[in-house]
């Protein structure tokens, strides 16, 4: 039926996709958006701050991430991770992380360098007064930044973010390089275990654009309503 | 209270403040005018630190503010300052841009700060509209947040970058008002602006200035009556002329 296509093996891999898979790339994709939030808005206000010395690393961080190919650096993190947390606690042996907490910092390093780019874009975005404001005020710098200069980049930018956040969620697939089983991983597993390739990487597509397209669709609906009236 | 001796600044090659000297006394009311791109507003910005300067000194209250041991958050809060595009924050409604300094500055808890800016937003006519955010407010009510936002802090001075430049005419007048009703009370105030009228009517002193020197520092009277630069003569002409 249906020319061959077989909707069972679906039906008999869905919960082990979800539970698996799934969970693993919106777990890895929300940690490592978090996280390179953080750290990418760090990488922003160096990259924005007076001191050369600051501004020179993490314009050098974010040019040379933004240089290299993804599954490139997911490779190198790999091999990479396990060396420099041995010499970090002063170990002669490589530490054991797993490729999970590999694949998390890979892609949190990753991703800062573009949050680092959107984070830059919105701070510059917001009157200079606004920061004299603060200071008037007698706010200090971590204050103004914190309570009057992020808030309104972050809100600016939450459609952008949201935007590299999906982008991120497609590129988890890319663990498959390190043996991990994200959900891409799960259906080429289950796809070569019954021999039914079409079967599973029609329903991974899917699934895959049914989320990324809601959540553009969403994206979108957001920005009309966030947009701080000036 | 605050005392500027030969202050020169300098935007690289470019000089935009000429040796300038001149002081404001506790409860005197000084206008600064004169033509665009003279150097009022960046007079003024150094007054608080937002401006830094090259050379001479600057006392805000006998401390230098200069000096880079200077606290300048702390000399900040004592001073308040309002901007030609009011500068509220959109994202924080109308009583928490009041409270915002008060808590994190001050220190004072909620209560007592929300407290405060009712009683200041009261003061400026707007206590109704605390809820709002600023993007609802007309630019006149936006200036009187600002000015009510800048008196929360209890400033011992008021610095005013042109603050009705902004406005549409017919919103002028309510700024004004609150600003004469403050000069009334006894307030340190600084103000670049090109309201004569509220020169002429509030103000003790006006400092005239012209590519970045003061060429003229004297009474009101004085300047309105017989200004002795012919530069101040020309440009009284013309902004009186109408």
């Amino acid at each position: 039926m249906g020319g061959g296509f077989d909707f069972d093996v679906i039906e008999r891999s869905w919960v082990y996709l979800f539970r698996e898979g799934m969970s693993f790339t919106v777990t890895l994709t929300l940690l490592a958006t978090m996280g390179g939030i953080v750290l990418g808005t760090l990488l922003a206000l160096m990259r924005l701050s007076s001191y050369r010395t600051l501004n020179l690393i993490a314009g050098t961080y974010v040019n040379t991430m933004r240089s290299l190919p993804l599954v490139l650096v997911i490779f190198w993190f790999f091999f990479l991770v396990p060396y420099i947390g041995g010499w970090l606690v002063g170990s002669n042996q490589p530490m054991k992380v797993g490729a999970f907490a590999s694949a998390l910092i890979t892609f949190t390093m990753f991703e800062a360098a573009f949050f680092c780019e959107i984070m830059r874009a919105g701070i510059q975005s917001i009157p200079k007064d606004q920061m004299a404001a603060g200071y008037a005020l007698g706010l200090n710098y971590r204050q103004t930044m914190a309570t009057i200069i992020l808030p309104q980049a972050f809100r600016n930018m939450l459609p952008v973010l949201l935007t590299q956040t999906i982008i991120l969620f497609q590129d988890t697939s890319l663990v498959y390089v390190i043996s991990s089983t994200d959900f891409l991983g799960a259906a080429v597993k289950v796809a070569n275990r019954d021999h039914r390739l079409v079967e599973m990487y029609t329903f991974a597509a899917l699934i895959y654009f049914i989320i990324c397209f809601t959540a553009s669709l969403y994206v979108r609906r957001l920005q009309a309503r966030i947009s701080i009236i000036r | 209270m605050i005392e500027f001796k030969n202050v020169s600044k300098w935007y690289g090659a470019f000089q935009v403040l000429d040796d300038c000297s001149t002081r404001v006394s506790k409860g005197e009311v000084v206008v600064v005018c004169g033509p665009s791109g003279s150097g009022k507003s960046t007079l003024i910005k150094c007054a608080n630190g937002l401006e830094p300067f090259q050379k001479g000194e600057l006392f805000f209250n006998g401390i230098s503010v200069g000096d880079s041991k200077t606290n300048l958050p702390k000399l900040r809060a004592q001073i308040g300052m309002v901007f030609q595009h009011f500068e509220l924050f959109p994202h924080l409604s109308v009583i928490e841009n009041l409270t915002l300094g008060q808590m994190k500055v001050l220190g004072r808890s909620p209560d007592e700060a929300e407290k405060k800016a009712l009683q200041l937003l009261d003061r400026v006519g707007l206590s109704v509209q605390a809820k709002k955010f600023p993007g609802q407010l007309s630019g006149g009510q936006q200036q009187r947040v600002a000015i009510a936002r800048a008196l929360c802090m209890d400033p011992m001075a008021m610095l005013f970058d042109e603050p009705t430049s902004a406005l549409d005419p017919e919103m002028v007048n309510e700024v004004l008002d609150v600003m004469v009703a403050l000069a009334g009370d006894g307030m340190t105030m600084m103000v670049v602006t090109h309201e004569m009228g509220f020169a002429r009517k509030v103000s003790d002193r006006v400092i005239f200035m012209d590519s970045g020197k003061i060429v003229e520092d004297c009474n009101t009277d004085e300047f309105f009556g017989a200004p002795r630069s012919p530069r101040a003569q020309e440009f009284l002409s013309k902004i009186l002329s109408h």
